[in-house]
This record gives structure tokens, C-alpha cells and sequence, in this order.
């Protein structure tokens, strides 16, 4: 187990190195010239000169990145070009906001995906079981800022039950988390209902019917834990997705978390927020993973980690 | 970002501007002292003192240092933060002093010298004295300072010197005595008033931008109508009354927050249920149509021109647009009205580069009418009776690819094929800047928008030679240097007798930079801002042209006890 992770620990960090490598490397290609965003339009040319003299800009792609990548090391991700403040104090004011809205998000969909699926695979072949799959595809089609845009017309303009964006309390979350939510509980509830009419087709599923037993210890106590696994391996794949909703989902709603914060310094060519938070979202990923596969052992023993 | 995302930067109607601005700079160019007691300050009689209201960015606000911030939000917040030596009268374009309680012109336009109002106090509750404006002025021009507006202030004495690393200070900025400074420039410039009105030049005191460093744009300290209470990230800011404010009486709101984050459409509709008094980002396009065909929200929109043009550039170095009647074919081919339809009217259709409003602009002219026929004719006697193939770039955003499109047909129907290269924004402005780069740009999302109420300044870095070089503003690449002599002539005009010559200067310039026809200008943009019905003050004061977008000084609530 150790040995395991020590060896997932020194991929994850190249996994990192590569990331960053990668990302660095577009913005340095990226056609559009950041100097010129700082600089402005009233600037002379000697002053955009100045300026990226100044950044270090005129050095070679990779003294840049060698000196990107020591400040990195040393826990320093540089300052914003644009609001000219740490990068690291920006992402780690807007991070919980990011957090909270996934936890949020995760909540939504396992319960939602998971029932659907549920009620889908007892029912199978119903009309129950049509329309719920119905709703999963839309669910997992639908634009997230049209699911948004609507949701706030509908339970918050309309109806008045949440406020109209913003951030605070727990009436706030409610309907980012579920525009966030609803992608993942669309695909919860497909798989959980093959995968649940997968295990009904067991042999101790037959016996346990055989014996027995009450429809309800059926399902919840032995089909259940079984059907969920390839549904908790997901979870930690899911962030990664969230990663690029949570840019739409923040941006509709008001949150302020870090894909609004990647949203706005995309379009001003921000590249130090840029790579800062691209550098966070590949750690929340890197570590969304190790983690399902380090859970996966706990919840089904047939796994084991080598 | 700076202003130029958002073409929404306004003015007022063009009667009072040009009255307004002939007597600013008759006023500019006294040559005495001007008299304190013509400053007293005004108070609205229907105005009443307290309550706060709430305002919307969907964009962070990046900082609010003076020197540096340049974009829609901070825009105006830094001028209710700050102060600068000069100002305008709220909601118009007239200069009149703010920090300065007078001042003096040399004959040879070249000297200025400031007397300062007594008693303005900074925020930390120092007073503000010349050597504060003399600190603030080598602050913005050191290149250690990256300011966006250093080039503004090119014409003052020495500043070559401090722009190249080789001095800390400007050597034509002197402290007379703690009341007075003296700015020498470098040559006569007629617009040197407007510059010392501008954020760029607003003054700061040393030992707080010392205390915080690169976070000062976090930790703003001016001596402004209202002071920073409360800033968290990604969220909000609010300001609070300065009680000490030098203007008595001023501001009249409490206190104002500005939640950050909001998308206009959401912003809107919160609006409409009274959790919001003014959306800073204006009314959304998508939304545009819906609410001006309710009468009940109507009312509570506010319309005024603002100091804008969008045009297609057409790179002059590049065949087939290194012929004159190309280009002028192409400015006739273009359905302007069209294009003004299309975006729901929220623009008037132009024929020059100057908008309307702006001192100059010449109402006489007729321009290049819309004209297929005469366009092809003008193609055929350039040698392509058959069109020709070409790109024309477009920033991405709605609505700046409709237009486009519409451009594109209409170039169709005279024969040239423009293919589209939708792009990202600073693509398109890299692309520009590039000689080689692209032969037409329409300019929406990026166009021009003037930082001060002056002629001059639509020419320099977009239509002269100056700004004909790699990485600058001047994308149609033209430059024709006897017209850069002429520009050089018109701004050292100081004498007030002469400003209306001068301006017929600035429209005869233009005027010929038609003949030559480096652009085809479409429309100039209207500005539309929407406040809820417990909104107090003028109307001038929510399309104010200078504090963009609006005035948070003179503005009341209507709803306080």
C-alpha cells in the first residue's frame, strides 16, 4: 500500500511537471501578446518594451518557464498582470467558494443519479423506466448555462424561493449545485441502472430471492453496495469535469470561485492566473483520482492495490 | 482589459458639449489666476443626504490604483477614490479645477502653474500638499510603475529621462511652495488640462503607497468623495462617505456596494425585483429589445451618445488596399443603416472617424454614400472589375460576427469575397499590430473610445504614423506625415481665441484622412444604462462622460428619511 502510493505520489507530481510544461508552453504560443493588455492602448511602443523587459518576457521560452517553475517550487505562483496581486492570494480566496459549490454538486448528482437509476432498474422496461432515462439524457445534453439561466428564471425570479445568484447561505447553493449536479446525476443514473440490472441477473441475487428474503433487504442490503462501485470510482473523475463546468456555473450564478477567476483571466490574457489555476484544477483531479482508487479497495475487497 | 472591451464609455447631447467645451478651453487658457469662488460648489435642492445603493460588475474589479487601473469598472470608482489637479463639471465636458483651487498659463502655452485648494485632506487624514502631486506624477511615469497612461503624459518637461530608467524625477515638475506646483512642458500642448483631469494623474500619497507596496491597488488611499470600508475578493467592495471630504455637502449616498461577479442578465433581473439600483455593465443585448418594449422599464433607462466610433480598417500597405479607390469602394459598398438595424439601434450610423459629440467633428460632411453602383465602377477603374478575395477580422464576441456578416454581404454584392476570422480579442489585436497580419479588421469590441473630450485624441496612435509600427493601434498602417505635421500644428494652438481654429483644423485633418480612406467608419455607439425608480439626481449623471459609467459623487437615493 505504501509502496503504492509513494509510486501514485512521484506520477502524480510528473503528471504536474507535464501539466505545467504543457500549459506554459500554449500561452507562450498563444498568438496574442500580454504586454499589450498591460500596457494598454495609449502606451508607447518603448513603454511596452519597458514593461516586458521588466516581466522578463523578452528572455527565451525556457528561462521564462525554468523561472516560473523555481517560483512554483518555492510556493510563489507570481502576480496577476492585469489586478496585480499574488496569484496565490486570489485562487486561495475563491478556492472555498469552488469547493463548497462542488461538494454541493456531488450531492446532487449521487442522490439524484443514484435514485433515478434505482427506480429505472426495478422498473425496467416501464414507462417510469422511459421517462426517467428521458430525463437523463436531457440532463446529460442540456448546455449548463441554458440549465442555469433557466433554473434562476423559474425557482428564482418566478417562484422567489432562491435568491437570484450570489453567494452566502445555504438557499444560495441550492441551484448552482444542482446546474453543476445535473450532467453528472444524467450519466449516475444511466449507470447505475445497468449496472443495478447487472446484479439483479446475479446468482446470490436468484438465491437471495429463492430464500426469501423481503424485496427491500434484496435491493438496499445486497444488491445495492454492489451496483454503487463503478458509481464511487466515478466521483473522483467527476471533478476533473467540474473543472470546466464550474467555469459556466460560477460565471451564471454569481459564485465567486475560481472558474469565474479563470473565466475573466482567459479573456484579458492573464497569464499568471491562467497557469495558476490550470496548475490547481490538475492537482484537485491528480488527487480526485488517487483518491477513488484508493477508496475502491474499501468498498469492494474484489480490488487490490499493486 | 482596458476601456476599449466595452464601448459604452458616453457623453452628453452635442449642444451642451460644444458650448461647453469652447468655454472649457477658454477658461483652460486664461492667462491668470482663475477666481476660487467660481468652484463653489453647486447642491442639487432636490438632493437628500444618506442611504446606500447597490451596484453590479460582472467583472472583477482589478485594482484601484490610479496610476494603473484602465478598465470599465475601476474607471469611475477611482474617481470617486482619488482626485486629480482637474475635473469636469459632473455629467458634462467641461474642465473646471478640482485639486487645483486656480492656475496660470505662460503665453507660450508651456508653463502651467497650479495653486492648490488648502485643507484636502488624504483618507489617512495627512494633508494633501505639491509635492504629493509632484510624487504622484514621477510615480506614473517611472516605468517601475507599469502604468497603461505613462504615454499621456509625454509632453511634460524630463519625462524621456524617467520613461528610459534614467532619472526617478520629472525634472519639468517643481514644487513652488506646499500650495503651488509648476509643470513645464516640452512643447505646447493643448490638451494638458484634460491630461492632469485624467486617472493616470491623480494624486496619491507616498507613505501608504510605500506602506503597501504592489497591494496599494488593494489598499487605495486618496482624497476622494468616499473611502474603501470593505473589500472581499471576487465579491464585493464598499465605500463609505468620506466625512472629510473638501467639497461640503458631498457625497450624498452613505454608502455604495458593488457586488462583483454578476452576470448583466442576472443583474437585470434583479433589478426588476429591487435588489439592485444600477447594473454597471449596462442593459444586455439579449435582453435589449424586451426592455424597451415595456413602457414601465423604459422609463428607467438613460440614454446619452458617448465618444465612439467602430470602423473597418483596411491595411493600407497591403494590395489590393494600397489603392486609394479600393478603399473608398469599400466604405461606399457598406449599408450603415443596415448595420444599425441589426443591433437594435443602439448606434447612429457615421461617416467620419470623430463621433458627433466630439469638438470638431464636422456635421457638414457628406462622406461616402451608400452606393453599389458607384462602388463597383470605383473597383473596375482600380483594375478589379471581378472583385477579389480577402479576410476580414472580427473579435468573437455577439454582436461584433453579425456585423460582420453583414459586412461580408455587402462586400459580396460588389465582388470582393472577405472571408471571416473570428477571434478572440487579443488575437485580433495582435493580428493588427502585425503589418502582414490582416488586411481588414472591423473594429467592434476594440474600437476606440476616447480617454479625454479632444480631437487629438483619435489621431495619434490610430490614423498617424506613430502608431504605424509593429504592436501599435494604427491598423490600417497608414501614414501620411504631412498630416502628422498638421496635428503637431493644430495641438500646439494655445491661445483661447484660436480653439475654434484650431478644431477646424482637427476637421479638416479628418477630413482628409477620408479622401484617403484608410477606414470605413460604420456607426458610433450609444450608451444605455438602466437605474431602479429610488434613484435621485440628473440624468447626465448616469451617462456621465467622464465618470464611466456613472457619477457615484452627486448621485442620491430618493427613499431616505
Amino acid at each position: 500500500m505504501i509502496a503504492y502510493l509513494g509510486r501514485r505520489l512521484i506520477q502524480s507530481a510528473l503528471i504536474l511537471l507535464g501539466v505545467s510544461i504543457i500549459t506554459f508552453a500554449l500561452l507562450y504560443l498563444l498568438p496574442a501578446d500580454p504586454v499589450r493588455q498591460i500596457a494598454g492602448r495609449s502606451a508607447t511602443p518603448e513603454t511596452v518594451e519597458n514593461i516586458r523587459r521588466q516581466l522578463g518576457l523578452d528572455q527565451p521560452f525556457f528561462v521564462q518557464y525554468w523561472r516560473y517553475l523555481m517560483n512554483l517550487l518555492s510556493g510563489d505562483l507570481g502576480r496577476s498582470y492585469i489586478q496585480r496581486s499574488e496569484v496565490t492570494e486570489l485562487i486561495v480566496s475563491r478556492l472555498p467558494a469552488s469547493l463548497l459549490l462542488m461538494l454541493g454538486a456531488i450531492a446532487c448528482e449521487v442522490v439524484i443519479g443514484i435514485t433515478m437509476g434505482l427506480v429505472a432498474a426495478v422498473r425496467r422496461g416501464s414507462k417510469t423506466d422511459q421517462a426517467l432515462m428521458v430525463g437523463s439524457f436531457i440532463g446529460v445534453s442540456a448546455p449548463q448555462f441554458v440549465v442555469g439561466l433557466l433554473l434562476l428564471y423559474v425557482f428564482a425570479v418566478r417562484l422567489g424561493w432562491f435568491p437570484i445568484g450570489g453567494y452566502g447561505t445555504w438557499r444560495h447553493m441550492v441551484l448552482p449545485s444542482l446546474t453543476l449536479g445535473i450532467l453528472g446525476a444524467g450519466w449516475y443514473s444511466r449507470m447505475m441502472r445497468s449496472s443495478m440490472i447487472d446484479v439483479l441477473r446475479q446468482d446470490y441475487i436468484r438465491t437471495a430471492r429463492a430464500k426469501g428474503l423481503a424485496r427491500g433487504t434484496i435491493l438496499f442490503r445486497h444488491a445495492l453496495p454492489n451496483a454503487i462501485l463503478p458509481v464511487i470510482a466515478m466521483i473522483g473523475i467527476d471533478v476533473g469535469i467540474f473543472m470546466g463546468g464550474i467555469v459556466v456555473v460560477e460565471s451564471v450564478f454569481g459564485w465567486p470561485g475560481i472558474g469565474q477567476l479563470a473565466w475573466q483571466a482567459i479573456q484579458r490574457v492573464d497569464i499568471p492566473i491562467i497557469m495558476g489555476v490550470t496548475l490547481v484544477s490538475a492537482c484537485a483531479i491528480v488527487l480526485g483520482n488517487l483518491l477513488a482508487d484508493i477508496v475502491a479497495p474499501f468498498v469492494d475487497p474484489r480490488i487490490k492495490l499493486r | 482589459m482596458s476601456k476599449e472591451k466595452y464601448n459604452e464609455k458616453g457623453n452628453t447631447d452635442m449642444k451642451r458639449f460644444l458650448a461647453s467645451t469652447v468655454a472649457a478651453s477658454a477658461l483652460a487658457l486664461m492667462l491668470s489666476f482663475s477666481p476660487a469662488a467660481a468652484q463653489e460648489e453647486k447642491l442639487d435642492p432636490n438632493a437628500k443626504a444618506g442611504g446606500e445603493i447597490t451596484i453590479t460588475y460582472k467583472d472583477d474589479v482589478a485594482t484601484l490604483d490610479p496610476a494603473i487601473g484602465y478598465d470599465w469598472q475601476n474607471w469611475s470608482m477611482i474617481k470617486s477614490l482619488y482626485d486629480g489637479l482637474m475635473d469636469y463639471e459632473p455629467g458634462t465636458t467641461t474642465l473646471r479645477p478640482e485639486l487645483a483651487e486656480s492656475y496660470e498659463i505662460s503665453p507660450d502655452g508651456k508653463t502651467f502653474t497650479f495653486k492648490l485648494r488648502q485643507g484636502v485632506k488624504f483618507h489617512n487624514g495627512r494633508e494633501m500638499t505639491a509635492e504629493d502631486v509632484k510624487y504622484s506624477l514621477d510615480r506614473v511615469t517611472n516605468p517601475k510603475t507599469q502604468s497603461p497612461g505613462a504615454g499621456f503624459f509625454a509632453s511634460i518637461a524630463g519625462y524621456d529621462d524617467v520613461a528610459a530608467g534614467k532619472s526617478e524625477s520629472l525634472s519639468g515638475v517643481t514644487v513652488v511652495d506646499p500650495s503651488t506646483i509648476k509643470i513645464e512642458l516640452s512643447r505646447p500642448d493643448a490638451t494638458f488640462l484634460h491630461v492632469m483631469a485624467i486617472n493616470f494623474s491623480h494624486v496619491v500619497p507616498k507613505e501608504a503607497v510605500e506602506q503597501y507596496g504592489a497591494d496599494f491597488g488593494k489598499n487605495p488611499v486618496g482624497t476622494g468623495a468616499y473611502k474603501m470600508a470593505e473589500w472581499t475578493l471576487g465579491q464585493r467592495l464598499v465605500f463609505e462617505k468620506n466625512p472629510d471630504y473638501w467639497r461640503k455637502g458631498l457625497p450624498y449616498l452613505n454608502k455604495i456596494t458593488f457586488e462583483i461577479g454578476q452576470e448583466p442578465i442576472v443583474a437585470l433581473l434583479r433589478l426588476q425585483k429591487g435588489e439592485v439600483d444600477v447594473p454597471g455593465d449596462g442593459i444586455p443585448p439579449a435582453k435589449f429589445q424586451e426592455v424597451m418594449g415595456d413602457p414601465a422599464q423604459k422609463e428607467r433607462v438613460v440614454v446619452g451618445g458617448q465618444l465612439h466610433t467602430g470602423y473597418v480598417t483596411m491595411n493600407t500597405t497591403m494590395p489590393p488596399f494600397d489603392n486609394a479607390k479600393v478603399r473608398q469602394a469599400v466604405n461606399m459598398a457598406i449599408n450603415k443603416d443596415r448595420i444599425v438595424q441589426l443591433i437594435n439601434n443602439r448606434a447612429v450610423p457615421a461617416n467620419q472617424p470623430l463621433p458627433p459629440s466630439m469638438p470638431g467633428y464636422d456635421k457638414g460632411f457628406a462622406g461616402y454614400a451608400y452606393d453599389v453602383d458607384k462602388a463597383k465602377a470605383l473597383l473596375a477603374e482600380a483594375g478589379h472589375p471581378d472583385g477579389f478575395e480577402t479576410e476580414l477580422f472580427v473579435m468573437n464576441t455577439d454582436p461584433n460576427p453579425r456585423i460582420a456578416q453583414a459586412i461580408q454581404q455587402d462586400l459580396a454584392a460588389i465582388g470582393i469575397k472577405a472571408n471571416l476570422q473570428s477571434l478572440a480579442q487579443a488575437n485580433v489585436i495582435a493580428a493588427g499590430g502585425d503589418k502582414a497580419g490582416a488586411p481588414m479588421i472591423w473594429s467592434g469590441g476594440m474600437a476606440w473610445i476616447a480617454d479625454f473630450p479632444d480631437p487629438s485624441n483619435f489621431y495619434g496612435p490610430i490614423l498617424g504614423c506613430g502608431g504605424a509600427v509593429p504592436g501599435g493601434w494604427n491598423w490600417a498602417w497608414y501614414c501620411n506625415e504631412d498630416l502628422d505635421k498638421k496635428a503637431a500644428e493644430a495641438d500646439s494652438i494655445v491661445d483661447p481665441a484660436k480653439a475654434e481654429e484650431r478644431y477646424k483644423m482637427w476637421s479638416e485633418i479628418y477630413g482628409k484622412v477620408m479622401e484617403d480612406a484608410p477606414w470605413a467608419p460604420v456607426f458610433n455607439e450609444q450608451r444605455f444604462t438602466m437605474k431602479s425608480p429610488r434613484m435621485g439626481g440628473a440624468d447626465n449623471l448616469y451617462v456621465d462622460p467622464v465618470h464611466i459609467p456613472i457619477n457615484y459623487d452627486y448621485v442620491y437615493v430618493t427613499d431616505v428619511q
